[in-house]
């Protein structure tokens, strides 16, 4: 159950990051366009932001790490995202009349909207390492599974995304949908009897 | 009885074998240049009589431009004529923007037939300009004003300004792909506040199957009744304002009829496509920032 809770959350936050990656160029479009320095601009900010979530996430795992603190980092991925839900228009429409450049207004305005986020979330994997290996001999092996969850849960969040749920539903309910998953994993995971926390 | 079958036999192998030759006609084109954008490939294709810009190897999805060599002014493609059945609304356009380049006909062939008229030309791709200029006659200048952009930016960045326009024409899609943010209800609301009042938008658009309707009502939710011009392509014009009468639109077309002749098309040919009817599903969902997907629908039965 344990070890089923951990996937779950790496897998999950694994979509997570990719869906919101692809709707934020579809957020970005109308104010810089869909040129190719748009989503360069995506792209950068989403890897910056996850290769420094992979360090605060390793030094986080130092300090008394816990399935529920694993859960916590799940929820405030989710809470600093609700920004993107509740100010991400309002925000778009001033920046690119700030910065006329479509480069540097997308890199901006992709770094105020998902860095914090996708930073984040970024946390969850060395995080999650940390709680699943016991002993030296498993730990690339586990280290291994977890990455192959997590980015397995990447590719699932990228192609239903793209091919579905842009066909169904707005960006926004789309939005709130996945901050809906998020929630119902990390408190499911939070509420875990602590037994389990080994 | 049976000698008639006969020659009808034979009539129809002699037409098999006409469409076989032009076939390997299509298939003997050259090609001239070939380059690597940053969006996709660029190919210029040359046979006996035309020269085509294709955005696929040998033209396989459609061709961007095409023209004739020997009377490069002659408009190869249906659907650019029926881009200037728009001059029939707006028949002395001051001001024109032209989103979308490819190889450059509409501004070319707009700047000679109004020689009073600025404009404003938008193309993502820098590639498709220099293959414009180098082998399609295009030269920008004083009177064609050209800008490398993405054409939704330039509206928006175009609005803050003060400068409208009287004729504003959308020629950003094509048969493979549809810039999903310039096919929505806000996009199109953008346009038609950056044009004067009375001004007309002709889109040129390749929507099949069920974007016909989902981009149908995306357009009438903005602008109401539009023009309908269907011939293999789809055009559509619509007015910021109301839309001019067939009858005005039959009298203003007299008045194209010598202008249009060394593009090597009739004015009047363009009249009985002119349609204001719905033939879509009127119950269809309007495109919006929020809901785009223009190219899963563009793919669906």
């Amino acid at each position: 159950m344990y070890r089923v809770l951990l996937f779950l959350i790496a897998g999950w936050s694994g979509f997570f990051v990719m869906a919101i990656e692809l709707l934020g160029g579809r957020l970005l479009a109308p104010y810089f366009g869909s040129s190719i320095y748009v989503w360069g601009a995506i792209i950068t900010v989403f890897m910056l932001a996850l290769s420094l979530g992979y360090l605060w996430g390793g030094y986080a795992s130092l300090h008394a790490p816990s399935l529920r603190r694993l859960a916590s980092i799940l929820l405030a991925a989710a809470v600093a995202t609700l920004p993107v839900l509740l100010w991400g228009e309002g925000l778009l429409e001033h920046l690119s009349a700030w910065i006329a450049d479509p480069r540097f207004g997308s890199l901006a305005a992709a770094a105020l909207l998902f860095f914090l986020p996708t930073c984040i979330s970024g946390m969850v994997s060395p995080y999650a390492v940390r709680l699943l290996v016991a002993d030296r001999t498993s730990a690339g092996q586990l280290a291994g599974k977890l990455y192959f969850v997590s980015t397995a849960g990447s590719a699932a969040g990228t192609l239903l995304t793209s091919f579905y749920l842009v066909l169904y539903l707005e960006v926004n309910q789309i939005l709130m949908l996945l901050l809906a998953v998020s929630a119902l994993v990390g408190i499911t995971a939070g509420l875990a009897p602590r037994a389990v926390d080994a | 009885m049976t000698g008639a079958r006969a020659r009808r036999g034979w009539a129809s192998a002699l037409a098999l074998l006409a469409t076989c030759a032009s076939l390997s006609a299509t298939a003997q084109q050259r090609l001239i240049h070939s380059e690597k954008s940053l969006y996709r490939d660029v190919f210029v294709y040359e046979d006996d009589s035309t020269r085509c810009l294709c955005f696929t190897r040998l033209c396989a999805i459609g061709r961007q431009t095409c023209i004739d060599l020997s009377k490069p002014d002659r408009l190869v493609f249906e659907y650019t004529q029926m881009m200037l059945g728009a001059l029939f609304l707006v028949p002395a356009p001051h001001s024109i923007l032209v989103i979308g380049l490819g190889g450059g006909t509409l501004p070319r062939t707009l700047a000679r037939l109004l020689p009073d008229a600025d404009i404003d030309v938008v193309e993502i791709d820098p590639a498709v300009v220099d293959v414009a200029q180098k082998y399609f006659g295009f030269r920008p200048g004083q009177r064609i004003q050209l800008t490398v952009q993405d054409g939704r930016a330039f509206v928006r960045a175009a609005l803050r300004g003060s400068k409208r326009y009287d004729l504003i024409m959308l020629d950003a899609y094509e048969h493979q792909y549809i810039p999903e943010h310039m096919l929505t209800r806000e996009f199109l609301t953008e346009v038609r506040s950056l044009l004067t009042p009375g001004g007309i938008v002709a889109a040129n658009t390749f929507s099949s199957s069920q974007l016909y309707s989902n981009e149908s009502v995306t357009y009438s939710s903005v602008f109401g009744a539009f023009y309908n011009l269907r011939s293999g392509n789809r055009v559509i014009l619509a007015a910021n304002g109301p839309l001019p009468s067939i009858d005005q639109v039959t009298r203003a077309s007299r008045g194209f009829t010598a202008a249009f002749e060394p593009f090597g098309f009739a004015a009047t040919k363009l009249l009985p496509m002119f349609s204001t009817r719905p033939d879509w599903d009127q119950g269809a969902r309007i495109l919006t920032d929020q809901y785009s997907p223009s190219n899963l629908l563009n793919g669906r039965p």
